[in-house]
């Protein structure tokens, strides 16, 4: 009655397998010259705006502020995703009064209407633009009421007094904004902080204006952007951030709107929102010049770089979990490490990606270390089980909120990136080793949860491979590869290396 | 020496030999008892089944006038949450190490049962509540503390190997090998010590009693074996771990099925279980022998010398 039966079909799917995997990434590698290693390359920042409006049915004109090629970064290339809608793109004007915008059009559309615009910015530190300072406003009526003009008044000129130029005029002013803030608050009720800032130099001669900068950070989804003081002084200028006065500009940082315009004008709609999406692409420097090329959509073009940027910025962490998947089933069916919870580990990595391994290691000894004290005050209180494991949910939860708070007060804000373990997970493996601890002694626990940290700690390393990331990311048909790996893993009939310890007294010695 | 690994038992002998569907009948020992008592194989004296919220707070009837039982979760694994009252005095339960616990002790842990807190996966479950076994006083001054029960791997009907497991004081009572219980391998053949360990170390006298363990040889091993064998039959499993001791009234008894057997025996009779094993499987049709035919097999193939006694270099004291 034995049940097995002949394995040759097996064995023949995870061939096909592995061919189709191999031969799929080859094709890639070949017809669209994805190379297999992360060589030389560029940085891209692919940019997706996605914009979300009410339609009533009426003609619909609607312009979105768009980038251009500026300090630091080139353009290379833009796409929109808006079927059903006329588009142009008008360029900037000549004296750089208005920037470039891309303008939608449609006859009669109805509901709720979504659109994308994306971009990709070649980073290129010797890329300079000038820009033109904007022509001041003439001189005009502050707003507000009169104690609020004069208040404003009153700030601007203790920043004129004890500044030199421009910059230091805009550095003291936002001082001035945050020191008295019973100024500040009453202008505040007129309009907001960083259009005093534009109107009061404006008012004092200096050209200025209100810009929007864009945060480029890989895998961002939903961002917007923030505003910020842009001051000229000659034929240089300066950002200011109209909160924290801080100076200049950091690298990952693009400026999305600079022409003092709104960053969409809707006219048929409302309830429109502007959402960014953003990824980091790494590109080999001769595949930068002939990126349009590989935009051919093709079927056996395999790749999830055909999706729009808010699901590519998802998958780009999706792809990861079979290399952690497969760091696991090794680890398991090869070494016989144990671990409390099959796949637990991989999640915990998951969490280490976005906090970093040190941060990520101190909070999950930290929430785990707290949760079995609380936890073993719990067991006293003979509870049901699924009681106490949703006790165990909400300590957990309390438990990482005060930790993301007291760090956040002690000045790490590193701490506060404890928020992205998995909880339910956490408590569940908390309970897990609570009763391994009354069963089988404390021994166990530290067995079992070092196990899982050391499995968590290699996925990391290897989720986190530039290489890893590269292949997993560009070579879809990678996943059958992995998929064929865990079947073979899964009808490995040898030993682990924890047995060959466990049954050293017992196997051949060398030798014979 | 052809040892069983985790990955090959997996893989050739419980996927290959035990079909899933049969599983509950061992996985679950309410229904291993129900079957046992269907075919005759004599089990621990049932006092009650413990199987929802309001009955446990009724279990002080259930256990008025029982000097000592055993409490069980009908799904547990390995040994988790069984919970043994040796004696009960002025309403106090005293555990098999001597500690004294109240009723509502016994309760929340019949609530931990029922949530299934020591069951495979967490699934609902329900508490059986066993007369405790009298140990052969032969066999129980081998032990300390707990029941020393004896494990027979059953391979397509034909008793492959077996041990005795003794608990000690390390073990808390438990006749668990990885928690510390000494193992004895015993010689299918003649039911006599081959061989002991205890935490994969060899050891000659048990660490607590002080007996001689290469002196142990299992009283009425011809029963025990026709039992372990009746055991296979009455499940169909192909490959079965079957736990007997011998009850000083009832004589063998069956404690419980395991259809994933652990590989520490191999440890414990210093032997590989895949030479036997591959014996077994160049059998026709296994199924068809009498049980005397298949234990006469076992006797023939698989009887082992005793090993050398254990030179003193060799034997590893155990903290305590």
């Amino acid at each position: 009655m034995r049940l097995s039966k002949s394995r040759a079909p097996f064995y023949t799917f995870v061939a096909l397998l592995l061919i189709a995997g191999f031969g799929l990434a080859a094709y890639r590698h070949i017809a669209f010259d994805v190379p297999w290693l992360p060589g030389e390359k560029r940085q891209i920042w692919s940019i997706e705006a996605k914009i979300e409006y009410l339609a009533k049915g009426e003609p619909v004109k609607l312009s979105l502020a768009i980038p251009d090629t500026q300090m630091g970064f080139e353009r290379l290339g833009e796409h929109t995703a808006s079927p059903g809608y006329g588009l142009a793109f008008t360029d900037a004007a000549a004296d750089g009064s208005s920037g470039r915008r891309a303008e939608w059009s449609a006859r009669s559309v109805w509901g709720k209407q979504t659109l994308y615009y994306r971009v990709d910015m070649l980073v290129d530190p010797n890329q300079r633009v000038d820009l033109s300072s904007p022509s001041i406003a003439p001189p005009k009526m502050l707003q507000g009421d009169g104690p609020q003009v004069t208040a404003a008044l009153q700030l601007l000129e203790n920043a004129l007094a004890r500044s030199a130029d421009n910059f230091t005029l805009t550095r003291e002013l936002i001082r001035e904004f945050r020191t008295e803030a019973q100024s500040a608050q009453l202008l505040g009720q007129a309009q907001t902080r960083i259009d005093w800032l534009v109107d009061l130099l404006h008012h004092a001669g200096v050209p200025a204006r209100k810009v929007l900068l864009l945060n480029l950070e890989d895998g961002r989804r939903r961002q917007s952007l923030a505003p910020v003081l842009q001051v000229f002084e000659g034929d240089g200028y300066q950002l200011f951030d109209p909160a924290t006065g801080k100076q200049g500009r950091k690298p990952n940082q693009i400026l999305w709107e600079y022409h003092s315009a709104a960053l969409l004008d809707l006219i048929g709609g409302n309830q429109s929102t502007v959402h960014f999406s953003v990824i980091e692409q790494e590109v080999p420097v001769n595949q930068v010049i002939e990126r349009e090329s590989v935009r051919r959509s093709s079927l056996l073009d395999f790749s999830i770089h055909s999706l729009p940027l808010e699901e590519q910025a998802l998958f780009k962490g999706i792809l990861l979990i079979p290399v952690g998947v497969l760091v696991v089933v090794m680890l398991r069916i090869l070494v016989g490490l144990r671990t409390s919870g099959t796949f637990m580990p991989v999640l915990i990595a998951m969490a280490f990606i976005q906090t970093s391994l040190l941060t990520g290691v101190v909070g999950f000894l930290l929430i785990v270390g707290v949760g079995l004290m609380i936890r073993s005050y719990l067991s006293q209180l003979n509870l049901l089980l699924i009681a106490r494991i949703s006790a165990v949910i909400i300590s957990v939860i309390v438990l990482i909120a005060v930790f993301a708070v007291l760090a956040y007060q002690l000045g790490l804000s590193e701490g506060l990136k404890i928020t992205f373990f998995p909880m339910i997970i956490l408590s569940w493996t908390i309970e897990r080793m609570s009763i391994l601890w009354e069963e089988e002694g404390p021994k166990q626990v530290l067995v079992q949860g070092g196990g899982s940290l050391v499995v968590a700690m290699l996925a990391y390393v290897v989720m986190t491979n530039d290489i890893v990331r590269h292949l997993t990311f560009n070579f879809l048909s990678l996943q059958l590869i992995f998929m064929a790996l865990v079947l073979m893993l899964g009808s490995y009939k040898g030993y682990r290396l924890s047995e060959i310890r466990r049954f050293k007294e017992l196997l051949p010695k060398d030798g014979n | 020496m052809g040892i069983l690994g985790m990955n090959r038992r997996n893989i050739s002998y419980i996927s290959a030999y035990n079909p899933r569907y049969l599983m509950p009948l061992v996985d679950d020992k309410l229904k291993t008892k129900q079957l046992a008592l269907e075919h005759d194989v004599p089990v621990p004296e049932m006092i009650g089944v413990v199987d929802s919220q309001p009955a446990i707070k009724n279990v002080e009837l259930l256990l008025r006038g029982q000097k000592s039982f055993c409490i069980k979760p009908a799904k547990g694994s390995g040994g988790k949450g069984i919970l043994v009252i040796i004696r009960v005095e002025e309403g106090r339960y005293y555990r098999s190490n001597g500690q004294p616990i109240e009723l509502p002790d016994i309760q929340r842990h019949l609530s931990n049962i029922l949530a299934g807190l020591f069951s495979l996966g967490g699934a609902m479950d329900v508490a059986i509540v066993e007369g405790l076994i009298v140990v052969d006083p032969f066999l129980a001054e081998y032990s300390y503390e707990g029941v020393p029960d004896i494990r027979l791997i059953v391979f397509r009907g034909v008793p492959v190997m077996s041990m005795m497991r003794l608990s000690c004081a390390v073990s808390q009572g438990k006749a668990n090998l990885h928690q510390g219980a000494v193992g004895v391998g015993i010689d299918v053949g003649s039911g006599r010590a081959v061989n002991a360990v205890q935490r994969d170390h060899r050891v000659s006298h048990h660490p607590d009693t002080g007996c001689d363990l290469m002196r142990l040889a299992v009283p009425r091993w011809q029963e025990l074996l026709e039992l372990g064998c009746a055991c296979s039959d009455m499940t169909g499993l192909g490959y079965l771990g079957v736990d007997l001791v011998l009850d000083a009234n009832q004589g063998p008894v069956l404690l419980e099925l395991n259809a994933r057997p652990g590989l520490s025996i191999q440890i414990a009779n210093h032997a590989g279980l895949l030479p036997r094993l591959r014996e077994i499987e160049k059998l026709k049709n296994p199924a068809r022998m009498s049980v005397r035919q298949r234990i006469d097999f076992a006797r023939r193939h698989f009887s082992a010398e005793p090993l050398a006694p254990v030179a003193p270099s060799e034997i590893i004291p155990v903290s305590t």
